[in-house]
This record gives structure tokens, C-alpha cells and sequence, in this order.
């Protein structure tokens, strides 16, 4: 393919310009990508926390365990929820015994009520649906209190979204500096054969030809330029675990390759409007 | 072949200032014309808009039945795979040989590779030049760099030869080896348009002869018989 030969031609030609391209490609990469490691284990320490939403609901004293077996079965068909676990007053005591080691001489007899510990599927644990579910388990006569945190779950959800669009916002700036610069690189590549532009256009070689090594160009710098920010954010990951005993997750295959092909989408982009730009003017 | 029909150009930037007024003419097969007048008498529009760079305010160029109005861009770049441009600064590639220079343009075109090199020979050994064929733009005389830019030009058999001041940068033996290429290509059956401010030169032939003045054809010897005299133009 002669477009290849003459991309890699232009490195060749000019090796320090290429290095800088690449570089910079790998600085605003590796910006998004750190940036991309915060939210990852951002998100990741919230699927955690919560998993272990649940909504338990306090059952008077005295009713007939038959009811409480029932009302547990009904309440298992919702479609928000995935088990639900009969508390006992003995086994409420056993738990809070094991949970308050240090105090457990102050446990004794069946002071704490029996209760129904609803755990809710995946996807269901935001806070309308948790306090939906809730109400409707309330609405039961023999439930005397419930608790499912509403405060505690909103301000999780609340984080969440804020880190979720506050990612995608500075993701998207970034992005878009990352194009700028790879425009401005591939510019000068540009610029500097731009008298052999004028010669091909001349001799009448299409715009599609003159365009196709400078997007290969672009797209070769893109992938360079991401599998180098993908070194450098490992670095600063592991500098991290090592420095800050900072327990954080990686991108996984999937997530890198995303990431390098998102920088030859940027190298792509950048050198097609630069030159699309540049074969318009003359 | 080559056909212009009241053709107008205004460049916006320059005010009312039109680089061509009502310019009407005809080029046929196999012709050698001379475009000539002062700077900025508006030949090098002529000759730019043959090969579509410009397109005309006003009237119709046709050049091999493509049209000013309706041409494509991809048509453009197939139009000029059909005509060879000849430039008074050479536009040589410094970094390639003269025969890397020449099949530049078949390159760039999509030519089956296996041609080239052959087609490159012939027409280095057309514009006399075979034996230095390795060389780089910057080891020639100017002369020689422009007999260059003529094979380049002639490499991919064009109808016409449309040069703008081929000789303005050489001095008078070169102008003459130039001169005598060009009458050679056209003998051969290529059409050749030349601008020149070589009064001389035009003078020597009695090829037809057009005078350009503030973008206006004031003179045309096809349609006059008798040859003006051109005296009193730089």
C-alpha cells in the first residue's frame, strides 16, 4: 500500500515532530486515562457498598411465625427482590452478640425484635425503588419499624452521579484538547509537504489519495500515543499501590482496547479536519 | 478542445478590479498558442482556469468537454491527469531524483507500478535528459530542472501543454533549448499554451499569438491575418 509507505515515510522524514505528536497524544491520553482510573474504582467501591443495601423490616412481638414465613414468600415475588432472610429474636441476639463482641455479656433474653431482611437485584437498589419497596413491605400489620437508610442511599447515589457526570464531562474535554492537539501536529506534517500538495493536486492526484497517508498517519500516532498513555497511567497506578498502600483496580482488556482505539479515533479525527482544512484553502 | 465563452473574473479582495473581462476564445487540437502582455494582464488566470484552479464570475470554460460550471472536484483531479502544467519556478520535490519527480505524477495517479518506469525513461529521453536521471533537483542547471518539470508534464500523455513563464527563470541559450522542446512536443501533436513575456521568442515563430491588457484580449493573430507589430510591450 503505497498510503502506508508514504506514513511511514513522514515519520522517518520528520522523527522529532512524529515523537512530539505521539507525546503529546500520550499526555492528553494519559490525563483521560487517570482520570478514567478514578471513576473506574470510584465506581467499583460503590458496586460494593452497594451491594449491601438492604430494607429490614421490624415484626411485632407475638406474631405467629406462619404469618411472618408468608409474608416473606409474597414478599420474594417482587421482581425488585433477590432473597429474603427471617430474622429470629434469637438469632437477631446471636448476630448483634457476634457483631458487638465486647458487649455481648449486655445481651440477654429476647429483647431484640425478629425482623425480615429484604435484599434487592441488581439495578434496584436506587432510592425510588428502595423506598417503594419499603413502603409496600411497611404496609403489612404486623411490621412495626423499617430501616433501609433512605438518607444514607441517596447521598451514595447522589456521589455516584456526580462522579458519573463529572467524568463524562471532563473525559469529553479532554478528548476534545487531545483532537486540538493532534490536529495542530498533523498541521504542521501538513504544512511541511504542502508544496508536494500542490504538486499531486497539480498532476491531478484526488483529494481522497493526498488525504489517506496523513489519516493513516494520524491514526498510527493515535495508537502509539494511547499504548503509551496506557503505560504511563499503569505506572502512575502502580506508584500509587506503592507509595499510598492504595488498593485500585486496572482497566481491563476491553476497557484498554477501548481506550487505544478511542486514540486513533482522535488521530483520525484531528487529521482529517487538518487536512480537510488545509486541501480546502488551496 | 479548449473553449472560453464571455468568461469574467473578479477576485472579492480586490475590490472592483476584474482580472478577465468578457474573454471569448478557442483553442483547437494540436495548436501552439502564445499568451501574451503585461503583469497582471490576466494570462496566468487564463491558464489557471484551463486547468479548473479557478473557475470564472461569470461565463463557461470547457475544457475536454468538462465545464467551469458543473465540474466535480474528483473530475478536476481526471482533467488535469490529462493535461501537463509547466511552472516558471520548476516545483520540483528537492528530496526526490529527476526520475523520482517524473513518477511522482504517475504515482499519485494510481498507475500500475509496473509501467512506470518505463514511461519514465521515455519521457526523460524525450526532454533530453536520460543521462541524468539520478540526479537531485539542486545538482541541475535550470534549464535542465525545468526540462524536469516538462517530463513530469509529458509523462502522462496530455492533450495540451499549458505553461505560465516556462522560460522566466533562464537565461537565453536555456530559453532557446526550451523553445525548441516545446515546438518538438507540439510537433509530436500535443497542443501547447505558453505564457510569455519573451516578445522575442514569439517573434521568431509565427505561431498564433494572444495579447492579454487589463484582462481583455486586445490582439488575437487567428483573428488577423497580418501580424501586428507587438513593439511598445514589455
Amino acid at each position: 500500500m503505497p498510503s502506508f509507505k508514504t506514513a511511514f515515510i513522514a515519520f522517518r522524514r520528520a522523527p522529532l515532530l512524529s515523537a512530539l505528536s505521539i507525546t503529546t497524544i500520550a499526555f492528553s491520553l494519559f490525563a483521560f486515562g487517570l482520570f478514567g482510573l478514578v471513576a473506574l474504582n470510584i465506581r467499583n467501591a460503590l458496586e460494593k457498598v452497594e451491594e449491601r443495601v438492604e430494607i429490614r423490616a421490624f415484626i411485632a412481638e407475638g406474631t405467629p411465625l406462619e404469618d411472618i414465613a408468608a409474608a416473606a414468600d409474597e414478599i420474594k415475588k417482587y421482581p425488585e427482590v433477590s432473597r429474603v432472610d427471617i430474622v429470629t429474636q434469637e438469632q437477631a441476639l446471636a448476630r448483634a452478640k457476634t457483631e458487638l463482641g465486647e458487649f455481648s455479656d449486655v445481651f440477654e433474653g429476647a429483647f431484640l425484635p425478629a425482623s425480615l431482611d429484604v435484599k434487592l437485584k441488581d439495578g434496584h437498589r436506587d432510592p425510588t425503588t428502595v423506598k417503594r419497596v419499603a413502603d409496600e413491605v411497611r404496609a403489612r400489620p404486623f411490621v412495626d419499624d423499617i430501616r433501609f437508610g433512605e438518607e444514607w442511599i441517596t447521598q451514595l447515589y447522589r456521589l455516584r452521579n456526580i462522579a458519573g457526570v463529572a467524568g463524562a464531562a471532563l473525559g469529553l474535554a479532554f478528548a476534545a484538547v487531545a483532537v486540538i492537539i493532534i490536529g495542530a501536529t498533523i498541521r504542521m506534517a501538513v504544512l511541511a509537504r504542502s508544496r508536494e500538495i500542490s504538486i499531486m493536486r497539480l498532476v491531478g492526484a484526488t483529494d481522497g489519495f493526498i488525504r489517506r497517508p496523513f489519516l493513516i498517519e494520524g491514526a498510527i500516532k493515535g495508537v502509539l500515543g494511547g499504548l503509551l498513555a496506557l503505560l504511563l497511567t499503569y505506572l502512575a497506578m502502580r506508584m500509587l499501590q506503592q507509595y499510598l498502600h492504595f488498593e485500585t483496580a486496572f482497566f481491563d482488556d476491553r476497557l484498554a482496547s477501548i481506550g487505544i482505539l478511542f486514540g486513533a479515533m482522535m488521530g483520525l479525527l484531528g487529521s482529517a479536519v487538518s487536512v480537510g482544512r488545509h486541501l480546502r484553502k488551496v | 478542445m479548449i473553449r472560453f465563452d464571455n468568461v469574467s473574473k473578479i477576485y472579492p479582495r480586490a475590490g472592483d478590479h476584474a482580472a478577465l473581462k468578457n474573454v471569448t476564445l478557442r483553442v483547437n487540437k494540436g495548436e501552439f498558442v502564445f499568451l501574451t502582455g503585461p503583469s497582471g494582464a490576466g494570462k496566468s488566470t487564463i491558464l489557471k482556469m484551463i486547468y479548473m484552479d479557478e473557475r470564472p464570475s461569470q461565463g463557461d470554460v470547457r475544457v475536454s468537454g468538462y465545464s467551469s460550471n458543473d465540474i466535480k472536484q474528483r473530475d478536476i483531479a481526471k482533467l488535469r491527469r490529462r493535461l501537463g502544467i509547466v511552472f516558471q519556478d520548476f516545483r520540483l520535490l528537492e528530496d526526490r531524483t529527476a526520475e523520482q519527480n517524473v513518477a511522482f505524477a504517475l504515482e499519485v495517479t494510481g498507475a500500475p507500478r509496473a509501467n512506470i518506469p518505463n514511461k519514465v525513461a521515455r519521457a526523460l529521453t524525450q526532454v533530453g535528459l536520460a543521462s541524468k536521471a539520478t540526479a537531485f533537483p539542486k545538482e541541475l542547471s535550470g534549464g535542465e530542472q525545468q526540462r524536469v518539470a516538462f517530463a513530469r508534464a509529458l509523462v502522462n500523455d496530455p492533450f495540451v501543454l499549458v505553461a505560465d513563464e516556462p522560460t522566466g527563470n533562464l537565461d537565453e541559450r536555456a530559453t532557446r533549448g526550451i523553445f525548441q522542446l516545446l515546438r518538438e512536443i507540439n510537433a509530436a501533436g500535443t497542443a501547447v499554451l505558453m505564457a510569455t513575456h519573451n516578445l522575442e521568442l514569439v517573434r521568431s515563430s509565427d505561431f498564433r499569438t494572444i495579447e492579454l491588457n487589463h484582462g481583455e484580449i486586445v490582439f488575437d493573430s487567428a483573428d488577423a491575418p497580418v501580424q501586428f507589430a507587438l513593439d511598445g510591450e514589455d
